[in-house]
């Protein structure tokens, strides 16, 4: 997995409330086999005026001008500042993978929904929960100048405005610990691999009706 | 020390290992595969060089793809390419792993979250993972089930854990006595129109109180099926009678001596009466009548016989801006009557209501009546081939086409519109499905979330009805 250290980048602001992961990539989408290419297509319904196919080379698509992303000051933005529960609904991975895919390193919200969320940290991708106010403050910062950046800085935990403020946020020391170092969460895994076969033994002798069952 | 609730049962059940920093392994007992967030995981696996760590952990059917109108041709005759690349490509997946699949033309084929408890693979007391936010269905059985996303379903055919931080304890409880006419959907989309989207979020959601307990165990998926709409990942019922009877003589259940070894092991799965929760909602079933959603996220839920919000009498203004975003995408005027929204197609299926008694209870309101001349199309999906059978042996696939609505193959269908069944542009549809996000059911489709016997009403109507109304004809 990609690390993420520290980034900075210019702020778009996504300014409504529960964005589902289905407005985040919709549904015609999923049917790729693959992790990648998925950017051209992120928020498909509010960035074009047209219905998106897979696979179609979208730089000849009509937008929609008053989406943000289409916004020439938002032009290359990499940190993305949402409102509450960002990325509900469904569980599809597709969602952080074109957020990344576009360009995103980083989102900003109030709150996330769960899976959105833990999705997030599989691709290198942060998740930052600052509160209510403080959001609001940068909803407005962001609106009142162009080309407004903010830096991430997950070692020190902190979000650091052009002015110098410093908003701390929280992350789990696990996943805090993946994402500097760019773990890969299976390999980790597999060093309890004896951890494992000892918890399936036990298993095996309380519950033997959970083995052996599902087979052709 | 005050007692254990169910999740922390099933929780302490499967704990593998903490970690110095608070994180956990739990072992995982099921995943269900379906063929749009597993191609990922599989190559993953290849790219790494890794095997699953247990075959008999798993099961396949490919579901959200899939054509619901005659398939005998089989998969290479799936017209959209891209997705008969997608079913192909779990098929030889599972083939070169030697994970058991129900392929297409399979008739145990159908829906991940109908097909899992249908053959017993779904036990109680068991972790059920699958790549599909709906998972949290199989905790309506004493489960701890919940959706992942497809980096964890790799995670979980390579070491059969997961990495996993403990959810919050929150109860539901629903007490007294549903109305006629009141299903578990009603009750479902009215506690998410109680405590929001986001109203579970960061918690395992348990549903009791003596209204949960008289429904059955299939109304108690649909509730759990929609845990996740209220934010919450897990939902679950504590495990009783009908439970324990749900599984007896399916395919992949404990059989003899094992059998009884596990009943006596799954009467625990109940939460201690002296249990504490972190949150506890508390609603009564007298309160509940049959619900339609008439915005773009479910909570934006009312019942049948009120108006549509007005954004002017909404004092928070993200919230009155949301209702106005609604609005607009919706086509409805502030204040109008939901029994005044015409419909032009109808949608009964989806993991949510496409089980027999789902069946049933809409062959039941539209037996001798007509499908209103105005809809454009009325659907029934079958959640699975067992359901289909069951369906037909009792004729109620007589029923519908006689009434007017079409009987189609199984599978997820119209609920995300990843087959050719979707919604056009501007479309009103009645459905039985779980999400009313914009565009779900098709680009610039307008979806109105009810009960298989509203959405049955709302059939004959050609706009919403009070289904208890046709219930006194």
């Amino acid at each position: 997995m990609r690390k993420f250290t520290q980034h900075t980048g210019v702020v778009a602001p996504l300014d409504r409330a529960n964005v589902d992961t289905d407005m985040i990539i919709p549904k015609q989408f999923l049917k790729s086999i693959k992790r990648a290419g998925f950017g051209p297509n992120l928020f498909d319904e509010l960035r074009y005026m047209d219905e998106g196919q897979p696979d179609q080379d979208c730089s000849g698509r009509p937008l929609n001008p008053d989406f943000v992303l289409n916004l020439p000051r938002y032009a290359g933005s990499s940190v993305l500042l949402a409102r509450e529960n960002f990325g509900c609904g469904s569980s599809r991975e597709h969602a952080p993978w074109a957020l990344d895919d576009y360009g995103f390193r980083a989102v900003i919200a109030p709150s996330f929904a769960d899976i959105f969320y833990n999705n997030c940290f599989k691709n290198g991708l942060l998740p930052i929960v600052l509160n209510d106010s403080q959001v609001d403050q940068l909803f407005k910062e962001v609106e009142a100048n162009e080309g407004y950046q903010l830096t991430v800085d997950l070692e020190r935990q902190v979000v650091v405005s052009p002015s110098g403020e410093e908003f701390a946020f929280e992350v789990d020391g696990f996943r805090r610990h993946c994402l500097l170092e760019g773990l890969d969460d299976i390999g980790l895994t597999l060093q309890n691999a004896d951890s494992i076969k000892a918890y399936e033994e036990r298993r095996r002798q309380e519950a033997p009706w959970l083995f052996d069952a599902i087979h052709n | 020390m005050a007692g254990k609730t169910l999740y922390d049962k099933l929780w302490d059940a499967h704990l593998v290992r903490t970690n110095e920093d608070g994180s956990a392994l739990i072992y995982i007992d099921r995943q269900i595969l379906h063929e749009v967030t597993s191609p990922q995981a599989f190559e993953g696996l290849r790219l790494a060089g890794r095997k699953p760590w247990r075959i008999d952990a798993n099961l396949a059917t490919p579901d959200h793809n899939v054509p619901t109108t005659a398939r005998a041709g089989g998969v290479d005759q799936i017209v959209d390419p891209v997705s008969r690349i997608q079913v192909q490509t779990l098929d030889s997946n599972c083939d070169d792993f030697g994970i058991v699949e129900f392929k297409m033309n399979d008739h145990r084929q159908g829906i991940v979250h109908v097909v899992g408890p249908e053959q017993g693979m779904t036990l109680p007391g068991s972790t059920v993972v699958c790549g599909d936010s709906h998972t949290s269905t199989h905790g309506a059985f004493g489960a701890l089930a919940h959706g992942i996303g497809t980096s964890e379903v790799e995670h979980v055919l390579a070491t059969q854990c997961l990495i996993a931080k403990k959810m919050k304890n929150m109860l539901v409880r629903v007490d007294g006595e549903l109305g006629a006419g009141v299903t578990a959907k009603d009750v479902v989309l009215h506690i998410i129109g109680v405590i929001g989207t986001a109203g579970g979020t960061g918690c395992a959601m348990e549903f009791g109180g003596s209204a949960i307990q008289s429904l059955s165990v299939e109304g108690r998926m649909t509730i759990c099926n929609m845990s996740i709409e209220a934010g919450a990942r897990v939902g679950m019922v504590a495990v009783d009678e009908k439970t324990i009877e749900y599984f007896r003589g399916r395919p992949f259940s404990p059989k003899g001596e094992q059998w009884d070894r596990a009943v006596e092991a799954w009467k625990d799965l109940v939460s201690d009466a002296d249990a504490e929760f972190d949150h506890v909602v508390e609603i009564r079933a007298e309160d509940i009548k049959p619900q339609v959603t008439w915005g773009t996220s479910p909570e934006m839920v009312l019942p049948v016989d009120a108006n549509v919000p007005n954004p002017e009498a909404e004092a928070d203004a993200v919230k009155a801006d949301g209702i106005r975003r609604a609005l607009k995408y919706m086509g409805l005027s502030a204040d109008q009557k939901i029994t005044d929204i015409q419909l032009d197609r109808v949608f009964i299926g989806s993991c949510t209501n496409s089980r027999i008694e789902d069946l049933r209870a809409a062959a039941e309101v539209v037996k001798g009546r007509k499908v209103a001349a105005t809809l454009k199309q009325a659907l029934v999906v079958p959640g699975s081939g067992l359901v289909k059978e069951q369906a037909e042996k009792e004729g109620l696939d007589k029923i519908f086409i006689e009434a007017g609505l079409e009987w189609r193959e199984p599978g997820c269908s119209m609920c995300l519109a990843m087959n050719p069944d979707k919604l056009g542009q501007g479309e009103h549809c009645a459905s039985t499905s779980n999400r009313n996000f914009e565009g779900r059911q098709g680009f610039g489709g307008r979806t109105h979330l009810v009960s298989p016997a509203m959405a049955a009403a709302a059939a004959v109507a050609g706009h919403f009805v009070d289904v208890r109304e046709l219930m006194n004809q």
